[in-house]
């Protein structure tokens, strides 16, 4: 069997120490050679910073909320719904909603690196990011939702959904009770980025 | 035996710490060092499987000492040498020792949305048949490796080899991370989100009805009897 060759290259040890440095080093290379123009990563950032974030996702859950036939064709093909409202994109090409209930809380880790619904939710937190978050969500995910503020019913199950492969996971958290006659601006506004990955609740009104 | 990335499971990482909606990058050079990540994916030298390994096969030292966007970079940083876009020489210097081939295929700033929102998508066409049914009892690889390359990429985490399981969805065709990773093709073939008892995969598990859902590739999976 080949033996994966590249376990002892280090060229980025090549770079300076400070990470800061690092990327303005390679941007510096990169923008010399001609394979990096400096107006396209203000693009990508603007994106990120201001365009794509958890407001996709809350507008998403809004509307399941209000709306059964979205919901039922959002639990049916996500993707297709998501891409009809203009979330389709890079890290959100197959989607799939899962929905909470009584019964059962969902909740999102990739445990392999850090694997995220960007369309819907933007770039993930650093606590999802972090070790501490993929180590411990998929053993004890009850204990992790206390490091949030978050006790679950004794009778709740709770399914904790490992992203290893390319299927981005968008959770419906319950629509709080007394929000009867909200329309769907306000929903939006219980709709928390956490509630959509599983680590909180949505908010009550 | 699986690298460091691959964590689930594992004890003594300490409490999570939340943070707000509003915080998205920490640092300066966070943005900077994401955007200049998914600039050099449009040259078009690697797949999305390609940059986890590159990530993956850090160092453990590395791997626990970096940030997430300092794992970025330093994978990057391999990956443009790897494939000849940089030379060790210019990465030393901190300069280009002249132009590059790919300049055409550079990403311009108006070509930005519409490459974000193009996507990846890692489905394909395949003539491999789904084998399993939603319901069927599957059980995983007993050991989590790559089945081309020792050591290589794989997205079976350790905590789940040889676990039995459940099919609870079918995904489609997919890449296989473990063939694309080592630029052996895309071997494209069905991928089922395939659910286990907590207490398959715990010693203690926190509570008799919690399961955890992973996505597997149809090679990773035997019937279980």
């Amino acid at each position: 069997m080949p033996h994966d060759h590249h376990d002892h290259d280090h060229a980025h040890a090549l770079l300076p120490p400070d990470p800061a440095l690092r990327v303005k080093a390679l941007e510096t290379i990169l923008t010399e050679k001609g394979l990096i123009d400096p107006a396209a990563l203000d693009e990508i950032i603007d994106t990120y910073e201001n365009r794509i974030g958890p407001r996709n996702g809350a507008h998403v859950v809004a509307r399941a909320w209000s709306d059964p036939a979205f919901r039922a064709a959002l639990l049916e093909d996500a993707t297709a719904v998501v891409s009809e409202l203009g979330y389709y994109g890079r890290q959100g090409e197959h989607m799939v909603a899962v929905e909470n209930t009584e019964d059962t809380h969902n909740m999102v880790v990739c445990t392999l690196c850090s694997c995220y619904p960007w369309p819907l939710l933007g770039i993930p937190p650093a606590w999802y990011k972090s070790d501490a978050y993929r180590a411990r969500a998929v053993r004890e995910p009850r204990k992790v939702l206390a490091d949030f503020g978050v006790t679950l019913p004794e009778d709740t199950a709770v399914r904790v959904w490992d992203s290893t492969a390319e299927v981005r996971y968008l959770v419906i958290p319950q629509r709080p009770a007394g929000t009867e006659g909200l329309d769907e601006a306000a929903l939006m506004d219980l709709v928390t980025r956490d509630s959509m990955i599983g680590t909180g609740l949505a908010l009550r009104p | 035996m699986s690298r460091v990335h691959d964590m689930g499971g594992r004890f003594g990482d300490g409490p999570v710490q939340p943070e707000p909606e509003t915080e998205v990058f920490h640092a300066d050079w966070h943005p900077r060092a994401l955007a200049v990540t998914l600039a050099c994916g449009s040259l078009d030298q690697w797949n999305i499987d390609t940059s986890r390994h590159a990530r993956e096969r850090l160092a453990p030292k590395d791997y626990a000492a970096f940030s997430y966007y300092e794992k970025w970079l330093a994978g990057l940083a391999d990956m443009l040498v790897d494939k000849g876009v940089l030379t060790p020489e210019e990465l030393s210097s901190g300069h280009a020792a002249g132009p590059s081939p790919l300049a055409d295929r550079k990403l311009t700033a108006d070509a930005v949305t519409g490459v974000l929102a193009r996507g990846g998508p890692a489905d394909r066409p395949a003539q491999i048949a789904a084998t399993f049914a939603r319901g069927d009892r599957v059980r995983t690889r007993r050991h989590a490796h790559n089945a081309f390359v020792d050591g290589g990429h794989t997205r079976l985490p350790d905590y789940a080899a040889g676990a039995t399981g459940r099919i609870v969805r079918l995904h489609g065709h997919h890449v296989l991370p473990d063939a694309a990773a080592h630029g052996l093709g895309d071997r494209p073939e069905p991928v089922y989100a395939v659910a286990f008892a907590a207490s398959e995969l715990w010693a203690r598990p926190e509570h008799p009805r919690d399961e955890v859902v992973l996505d597997l590739w149809q090679s990773y999976l035997e019937p279980a009897t």
